[in-house]
């Protein structure tokens, strides 16, 4: 059976924007991926659930290259990104384009040791933009999609690390708003914040699948069911299961989703 | 009525401690014994400190009686050994001053270009050989650094400038530049590694370069530690002496071109120090009042140091 048909079947039809397609990752000779297929739909959230040390992290970061960063790491396979159809691990990619267009929220905010303004304007900086109108406009518009604008208007010569945790998390969100991402990844973005703080995120993350394909690691299985389209439960560096959210939470395929998600197991 | 509401809120029903609950006298001597020999520990860098201080204001003081303080410090002549005695510190300063400046000039570029490279682009294996080597470089004696400039750096530079005197603040500055950068790479790679790796991926996670990395989020994140190694290179380069008193030449000279030859403060303390001057003469006091004014000077360095630690303070 194709997968994607019948997600696709159960949803209204959504284009893909990303699949993994036999996908294994090395860290030196530790498989920690183990031949992934999975499709990304846009403009959805699709969630990564799975025990600690599952490779749901590892995963995430295969799709903006992070990996490259540090020496011994291999990939294997493939993950197709659309509508351009390119092999974003292939090695004639470059991984700084990539992630130009694949941007990333953390697990704990990591805003830098710059001004609030700054922050949201480094990823135009970075890529050669200097005009002051320019970015002046593309930073009040990524406050403002990330629900910061009303709190900082007045305070964004203020360093970034003074605001609170919530709105940290949301300037890290503002800054990988500002370049127009086409795919948006977090990793675990909420573990780090207060129950207040975590709900205002999901809120933000449901507007923003509007405009934005949304792939995320989350600890949390309430968290999933809550904000995710698409749920995949992984396990030991394997894709358990990859289907609708309600499916895979009312009546998983496989007996191991449904002792993960009963708290049987994990 | 329960046996709580029995003695509910009454202080004197209770027992005295138990064996097990009693103060135990020797682990509480011990313990103190222990504060003290630390305390001692710690008060020695203090007291030495203070003794210095006292000593070096105290034989000033002295000095200070017999020259005016503004002759001191506005005087353009230093000639305390002559016949015709004059005093100005300037001329030393401007030794001071005009070598610490080349030696700055070297060590900071090159100490910061060595550092992000071997904190942010060198790969493990290059790393863990380099820094070793360039430890190693601060663990030269000045002396042979001093003498490296004088029949080595010297001639060399004679050739490019073949009107450069063979005692030269230039060469003695460069290589004292040299003797610093272990220090300021050193000190700056480690301030620049301790920057967390989130910042570092929360760059790259933008489609930023390594080079952008460094130069926009590492280099501001570890400022307050590279500000404190740059202050730390530049207090070395105002007290170091082997090498000034070598290649620099002892003559006294008020100029702030390196290419001619001076004394500065320390190579002068060493000269005096060197001679033998009766004890409590004149001539002998004036290497107190130059320490004390070398004293300042790098207080004032540390002052910057720490405010500069201060306003930059690490924000991650």
């Amino acid at each position: 059976m194709n997968p994607i048909t019948e997600h696709n079947s159960r949803e209204t039809l959504s284009p893909l924007k990303a699949e993994a397609k036999k996908l294994n990752f090395y860290y030196g000779n530790f498989q920690a991926l183990k031949n992934i297929n999975m499709p990304i739909y846009e403009k959805k959230v699709t969630s990564l659930i799975g025990p600690s040390g599952c490779g749901k992290s590892t995963y995430l970061r295969c799709f903006n290259r992070m990996h490259d960063l540090y020496p011994g790491n291999r990939y294997e396979g493939a993950i197709e990104f659309h509508p351009d159809r390119t092999d974003l691990l292939s090695k004639k990619v470059d991984p700084i384009e990539v992630r130009m267009r694949i941007s990333m929220v953390f697990q704990k905010p990591n805003p830098f040791p710059k001004s609030i303004y700054e922050n949201v304007a480094y990823g135009l900086r970075v890529r050669g933009e200097s005009a002051r109108s320019v970015i002046d406009d593309k930073v009040e518009a990524a406050l403002r999609s990330a629900a910061l604008w009303g709190e900082v208007k007045d305070r964004l010569k203020e360093l970034g690390a003074n605001l609170s945790g919530g709105q940290q998390q949301r300037l890290c969100i503002a800054r990988a708003l500002a370049t127009d991402p086409e795919l948006l990844l977090f990793d675990e973005p909420t573990s780090a914040l207060d129950p207040i703080a975590t709900a205002s995120i999901e809120e933000l993350i449901t507007e923003l699948k509007e405009r934005v394909t949304i792939l995320i690691v989350t600890h949390n299985m309430q968290q999933a069911a809550r904000i995710s389209d698409f749920t995949a439960y992984m396990y030991i560096g394997e894709m358990v299961e990859f289907g609708v959210t309600d499916q895979i939470f009312i009546k998983p395929k496989r007996k191991e989703t449904e002792d993960y998600i009963t708290g049987r197991f994990g | 009525m329960n046996s709580y509401e029995a003695t509910a809120g009454r202080l004197d029903v209770m027992s005295p401690p138990s064996d097990r609950l009693k103060i135990d006298h020797t682990r509480h001597i011990k313990e103190r014994l222990i504060e003290a020999i630390l305390f001692l520990a710690a008060f020695v860098s203090v007291f030495t400190t203070t003794a210095i201080v006292y000593i070096l204001i105290r034989e000033s003081w002295v000095f200070f009686q017999h020259v005016p303080l503004v002759d001191f410090l506005f005087d353009t002549q230093w000639t305390p050994l002559f016949e015709d005695a004059h005093y100005g510190i300037m001329v030393l300063l401007s030794g001071t001053i005009t070598s610490s400046m080349v030696a700055v000039l070297v060590a900071i570029p090159l100490g910061t270009v060595i550092a992000v490279y071997l904190s942010e682009f060198a790969p493990f294996s290059v790393r863990e050989i380099a820094k070793p080597f360039l430890e190693l470089l601060g663990g030269i004696p000045t002396i042979i650094y001093g003498y490296f400039a004088l029949l080595f750096l010297t001639p060399l530079l004679q050739n490019v400038f073949p009107g450069l005197p063979g005692f030269n603040l230039l060469s003695a500055g460069i290589v004292m530049g040299i003797m610093i950068i272990p220090y300021v790479a050193s000190l700056s790679e480690d301030a620049m590694r301790a920057v967390p790796m989130a910042l570092r991926e929360g760059s790259y996670a933008t489609g930023a370069t390594r080079l952008q990395t460094a130069l926009r989020v590492v280099i501001p994140s570890a400022i307050s530690g590279i500000a404190s190694a740059y202050i730390l290179g530049i207090s070395r380069a105002v007290g170091e002496t082997m090498i000034l008193a070598v290649a620099g030449g002892m003559q006294p000279n008020l100029t702030f071109n390196p290419a001619e030859p001076g004394a500065t403060i320390t190579s002068f303390i060493v000269q005096v120090a060197l001679g033998d001057l009766p004890h409590g003469s004149i001539g002998y006091q004036t290497i107190f009042a130059a320490g004390l004014t070398l004293m300042l000077l790098t207080l004032v360095f540390n002052l910057i140091g720490f405010y500069m630690r201060k306003k930059y303070r690490e924000v991650y």
